[in-house]
């Protein structure tokens, strides 16, 4: 698998220099109107401009500071709550109708919401977040719990495990090895709250300099600002990797099932 | 499932329960280790009525048991760290249990790491480190190959002769029951099963499971056992369950 990834990178980045000169090339001869589709070169000039001015570094800051709030928050919360409703299923059956529901609501529009009661500061984009990233970390704890296999429980009870202790030593690690599972996808809700909260209402960070973009119609500053999202996801999803295979070795992975060897 | 069940366990008897599939025998154990309560009649252990789990009571399952986030010695450890016992000693036992098990250069492995021979293996031992008097084991060994079997009967016997705890072992195979016990029930089909013979093997120990195989004795009991055993396997296949083929 690793020498096919070594030999494929070369291609990954040729195809990337391709769309960059198709790009160029389409806007250059105005054969795709530049005022709506902006050119790549006057793209890399604003990022330039936004990183050696400085400018773009409390907005990313924002931005960032709200992602990992939300995130942490709403991953807390979701812990929590999952392990909760798993450990008393009659609760959870009495609230079933009422998480369904909440589940299915398109939560950003609960934003303007949030806005009233938070203001435009950090805290209405976080209370977003935290909305994206619950849920799916509470139905994963959910899952995890009501998963636990019932003879590793039986045993864990036999070899003298009290309520206190399978709580620690069983429901916790098979929760929280879910609530890994749902990593990637819950760093990218909290990501998502925090820039669409920006969106819809700001004073800082990089979504609102996509509004300001777009406010004077400066499609190559709004591009920028996706560039400058897309990488900072890309990042923090490549570090919730590194964080996953330091705190799941235990776990079998396609690998490392074949060879028994220990780390 | 199971009535009048009327078993005593003699102290460092080493007890096999064989019966046709559906019987009742796990059903038997998970009684013994007050895992469920019976709706008539008592448990006792040492005259004194059971109720819910018994801390002199060790179970091997058939299934994993291992927590899979625990490497091999946290999970022999557990036991002991459960009982209060200070890390550094529980895992110093522990490393101790794997030895006698042959799996101290496996120590730091997690159990996804590990063959199946060597799961049970550690399992003996997570179960074993708690120093149980009574051990019961239900069908511990059948998910195994023959060879690797063959092998952990031989290693079982070994650690039993050591301490001989009081063993009961459930299994549908009766070859395993006349080389590993001191003495097979048979159950009774189900739907209400019940044991309906015991059997004394009087075959001398230390042995060697595919050597006492092949002796004579050895022949004689089975023999004399599985002709009771069939009428229950033909019961039982016209009524609910079955043996299996």
């Amino acid at each position: 698998m690793r020498s096919g990834k070594d030999r494929l990178w070369p291609w990954q980045l040729a195809l990337l220099a391709v769309m960059l000169l198709l790009w160029h090339g389409l806007t250059a001869r105005e054969i795709l109107p530049s005022f709506f589709f902006g050119r790549p070169l006057l793209v890399w000039a604003v990022l330039r401009q936004w990183f050696a001015s400085g400018l773009i570094y409390p907005h990313l800051g924002v931005t960032l500071l709200e992602t990992l709030l939300a995130f942490v928050c709403g991953t807390l919360l979701g812990i929590l709550a999952g392990m909760w409703l798993g450990l008393s299923p009659r609760l959870a059956r009495l609230l079933d109708p009422y998480v369904k529901a909440v589940n299915a609501m398109p939560r950003v529009v609960l934003a303007p919401i949030f806005a009233m009661w938070f203001g435009l500061g950090v805290g209405s984009k976080v209370a977003l977040g935290i909305t994206l990233v619950f849920f799916g970390v509470f139905f994963n704890v959910l899952q995890g719990i009501r998963e636990v296999s019932p003879v590793v429980l039986a045993n864990a009870r036999l070899l003298g495990a009290s309520r206190a202790q399978l709580l620690r030593h069983v429901y916790w690690p098979a929760a929280t090895s879910w609530v890994f599972s749902s990593l990637h996808t819950s760093v990218g809700m909290a990501f998502v709250g925090a820039v669409v909260g920006e969106y819809l209402g700001s004073a800082r960070g990089v979504g609102y300099l996509i509004l300001q973009a777009e406010g004077v119609f400066d499609i190559n500053a709004v591009i920028a600002g996706i560039v400058v999202l897309t990488v900072c996801a890309l990042l923090l999803d490549a570090l919730v990797t590194r964080v996953e295979r330091r705190l799941l070795v235990w776990r079998p992975t396609p690998a490392s099932t074949t060879l028994a060897e220990p780390r | 499932m199971v009535r009048e069940v009327d078993l005593t366990l003699g102290e460092g008897e080493f007890l096999c329960v064989v019966g046709p599939t559906g019987c009742g025998k796990s059903t038997l154990l998970n009684l013994v280790a007050g895992l469920l309560s019976p709706s008539a009649g008592t448990v006792l252990i040492d005259d004194e009525p059971l109720t819910g789990i018994h801390p002199a009571v060790g179970y091997l399952f058939q299934a994993d048991a291992l927590l899979p986030w625990r490497d091999a010695l946290e999970n022999v450890a557990l036991g002991l760290r459960f009982r209060g016992v200070p890390r550094q000693e529980a895992e110093a036992e522990a490393h101790a249990w794997l030895q006698r098990v042959g799996l101290a250069g496996a120590a730091r492995r997690y159990p996804h790491q590990l063959s199946g021979g060597m799961k049970k293996r550690v399992a003996l031992a997570q179960v074993l480190a708690v120093n149980p008097r009574i051990l019961l084991m239900d069908e511990p060994l059948a998910a195994l190959d023959v060879q690797t079997r063959a092998q952990m009967e031989n290693q079982l016997l070994r650690l039993w002769a050591q301490d001989r705890r009081s063993v009961i072992f459930i299994t549908h195979d009766l070859e395993e029951a006349i080389a590993l016990g001191d003495r097979v029930i048979v159950m009774s089909a189900g739907p209400s099963s019940r044991p309906v013979g015991s059997h004394v093997i009087d075959l001398p120990r230390p042995r060697e499971v595919e050597e006492i195989r092949m002796t004579p004795r050895f022949l004689e009991l089975q023999r004399e056992i599985w002709r009771q055993l069939r009428r229950e396997v033909h019961a039982g296949q016209d009524g609910a369950g079955g043996w299996p083929a």
